[in-house]
């Protein structure tokens, strides 16, 4: 009796529950749903209006104006042209040094090992920080890289003052904060490939350049996909460095999207605008991310294929 | 005691007027008996937390420390208080003493909302009360003057001599440090005081619609000899350059003398700067032909959100702010080195602690007869001031001829003007 009495409200509870868990356990993934789509619908929203809050008059839907203003304007192709500028060079430098440093600190030793945490250093760094930093160190008067460079002769160059030098500037800061990023990744990944390919190709007495080439780098390129993903989709939205440095200029010569979308809103108040540029940059985003991904899991299956 | 026990809270930009307030609100909160919180930002955030605040209609700060420039922009936005409802409406106390207040600056601080209407003009709304001011002259260093050899200059050719000469005599300083970064904030000290003092204006108005004026021949022969006088004896990374460049470089003995707010040549002539104690200040007037400086000004001020929810307490504390008493306080005891009331100005305490400073009373003076915005008050002001910065970094970077970045610039502003009902 006793048994059943109490096996009866359990009984109960248990389909109660069982029939809330699922609900339970997404719940985080839901809210987390919601305060990623509730800003994205507004900036949809909010990027098909003329939205000025110092000209409330003039508020009003305007749907694709705004987009197709954008196809006519020399600005916003700059703007492309100098993100995507910005993210090619930054990207493609830090995976060249970053795959150069993991391959000289591939073999595990005591100086090996310590020479890998410390150059994660200047990934510790709050990017805006290091640019700070380095608008010290590259001050003419002061600035320790000016009076090096002064050394080799260099004695008039104006480093992110200068629209010729300014992209070149804030490339090294990147390069400098994130290469780190990279490095970590790709050592982390070349420590883990399969020893018996390079033992068969030293027996067989094969050239360094061909191991290289065709076992080593088809083994790592997951790494390297996925590495560069993380910082093309970091890189695109850059607006800390380049901020801090410049301000978008000289001229114009830095105006990246963040940065254009920055000042379109905390400063000009142009909330219609700022909001379509993010749109934009989130279309541009998903497009590259998508095609990185596809590529990442083809390499995949390739490598477990081999396998 | 009207309000007493009501909690105020407000939002500060972090600033030396912003300290002699809080290091006096115990006196106000005794007055009122009211509670007063604050929340202090560095001035590199502090309009984008004021922006994102009010933009928000958030109720959290019931008044808040701003430029009058930001106004053009909060005002019509409808985020402020026409203050003049307290100050003209009756509500102020009898010892206010509003008249009292430099007449450059409250007008200044008042504008209709009207593209290109005068500030304090018909009509116009108060939207902020001036709380301390900076005018832009000529800080300079005494010592180094002295020992290459050259005068304080008397206009801007001559500017372009001495700057010239430092930079080659001084044995590593340069001559002049003025702002250069992509900002409005590039053209506001002095770049905007000279080009005033050559008669020429940021835009005219024709049958009620704006149209830039940076390409009428006064403009272009001030944005020559500026871009010239860059060049030559500006500091090498000018484009970087801000508020705080300008005045360690000045504290520093890296530059000769700066073209820019009177109070930034104030504060580096104490502290820790090597070179305290040494510099000079002067009135300057750029034109050859011009008989009296023409200083654009910089308003500090108090106003009130719209969405406090305490508005009449909110007056009581930007009235106790902007008062006599305060103001006496702030200029006697702390850094409010360039105080909004002429009575205080007359003070012999105050008078006395300025004197410290060479110079300082008499390029105030000088300056105090026309010092007031110079810009034309319209809704685009930071995007289009903006845009005239980065032409000016294009044509110091030789990119682009002086003529040419300048015909462009008014084109390309008379286009936005136009896209957006003004022009």
């Amino acid at each position: 009796m006793s048994d059943t009495t109490h096996s009866t409200p359990a009984a109960v509870s248990g389909p109660r529950s069982a029939r809330l868990l699922p609900y339970l356990l997404s719940l985080p993934a839901l809210l987390v749903c919601v305060g990623i789509l509730v800003p994205f619908v507004t900036a949809a929203y909010y990027s098909l209006q003329r939205y000025k809050l110092s000209m409330p008059q003039r508020r009003g839907f305007i749907w694709f104006d705004q987009y197709w203003n954008f196809f006519n304007d020399a600005d916003f192709w700059h703007t492309v042209y100098v993100s995507m500028l910005y993210t090619v060079s930054t990207v493609g430098v830090e995976l060249l040094l970053g795959l150069g440093i993991a391959l000289l600190l591939r073999e595990r030793s005591k100086v090996n090992n310590a020479a890998s945490v410390a150059l994660l250093l200047p990934l510790m760094t709050a990017p805006a920080i290091a640019a700070l930093m380095w608008k010290l160190m590259t001050n003419p008067g002061f600035g320790v890289l000016s009076w090096v460079i002064s050394l080799f002769g260099v004695t008039d160059f104006k480093w992110a003052s200068a629209p010729s030098s300014a992209m070149f500037t804030v490339v090294l800061v990147d390069v400098w904060v994130y290469t780190p990023f990279i490095m970590i990744l790709l050592l982390a990944g070349l420590r883990s490939l399969p020893t018996q390919p390079f033992e068969a190709a030293k027996l067989d007495g094969v050239p360094a350049h061909f191991v290289f080439f065709r076992i080593t780098l088809p083994m790592l390129m997951p790494y390297m996909v996925t590495a560069t993903l993380f910082r093309l989709l970091d890189s695109i939205q850059q607006f800390d460095i380049v901020y801090a440095m410049t301000q978008g200029g000289p001229g114009d010569s830095l105006l990246l999207f963040q940065v254009s979308a920055y000042l379109d809103f905390f400063q000009y108040t142009n909330v219609g605008r700022s909001a379509a540029l993010m749109m934009i940059l989130w279309a541009i985003t998903y497009a590259l991310s998508n095609v990185f991904i596809k590529q990442w899991l083809k390499l995949r299956e390739r490598t477990h294929g081999a396998h | 005691m009207a309000h007493k026990g009501t909690s105020l809270k407000l939002l500060l930009n972090k600033h030396p007027y912003a300290d002699a307030m809080i290091a006096d609100i115990e006196n106000f909160k005794k007055m009122t008996g009211m509670n007063v919180t604050w929340d202090v930002f560095p001035e590199d955030v502090y309009f984008d937390k004021v922006t994102a605040a009010l933009s928000s209609g958030s109720t959290e700060y019931d008044a808040f420390m701003t430029g009058a420039y930001m106004t053009w922009t909060y005002g019509p936005a409808g985020w402020l208080v026409d203050l003049n409802e307290y100050i003209k409406g009756g509500k102020a106390a009898p010892n206010y003493d509003w008249e009292g207040v430099l007449p450059g600056l409250r007008s200044s601080t008042a504008w209709s909302g009207k593209p290109g209407d005068a500030l304090g003009g018909p009509g116009a709304k108060q939207w902020c009360v001036p709380l301390g001011f900076e005018a832009n002259n000529i800080s300079y260093n005494r010592k180094m003057f002295d020992k290459i050899g050259v005068q304080v200059p008397k206009n801007l050719p001559d500017m372009m001599e001495v700057a010239a000469k430092i930079t080659k005599d001084s044995g590593g300083a340069y001559g002049i440090g003025v702002r250069g970064s992509r900002s409005w904030a590039t053209i506001h000290p002095g770049f905007l005081s000279g080009y005033a003092n050559y008669g020429a204006t940021d835009f005219t108005q024709e049958g009620g619609k704006l149209k830039a004026a940076m390409n009428s021949p006064q403009a272009k022969e001030f944005t020559k000899l500026w871009v010239k006088m860059i060049q030559d004896s500006g500091p090498k990374n000018w484009a970087t350059y801000t508020w705080y460049q300008v005045g360690t470089d000045l504290g520093a003995g890296a530059s000769g003398m700066i073209f820019d707010a009177d109070i930034l040549g104030y504060f580096m002539n104490g502290g820790d700067n090597k070179e305290r104690g040494n510099l000079g200040y002067a009135a300057f007037a750029a034109n050859p032909k011009a008989t009296e400086p023409t200083a654009n000004v910089w308003v500090w001020s108090l106003a009130m959100s719209s969405f406090s929810k305490n508005k009449d307490a909110a007056w009581d504390l930007i009235q106790w702010a902007t008062g006599t008493d305060h103001c006496m306080f702030g200029a006697r005891k702390m850094d409010l080195v360039n105080p909004i009331r002429t009575k205080v100005w007359q003070d012999p305490e105050f008078k006395e602690k300025i004197n410290k400073y060479p110079g300082y009373l008499d390029q105030y003076t000088a300056t105090a007869p026309k010092a007031q915005i110079y810009f034309t008050p319209q809704p685009m002001f930071f995007d289009l001031t903006t845009e005239w910065a980065a032409a000016l970094q294009r044509m110091v970077a030789k990119e682009i001829p002086v003529d040419e970045g300048i015909d462009k610039l008014a084109a390309s502003l008379d286009k936005q003007l136009k896209e957006n009902g003004l022009g």
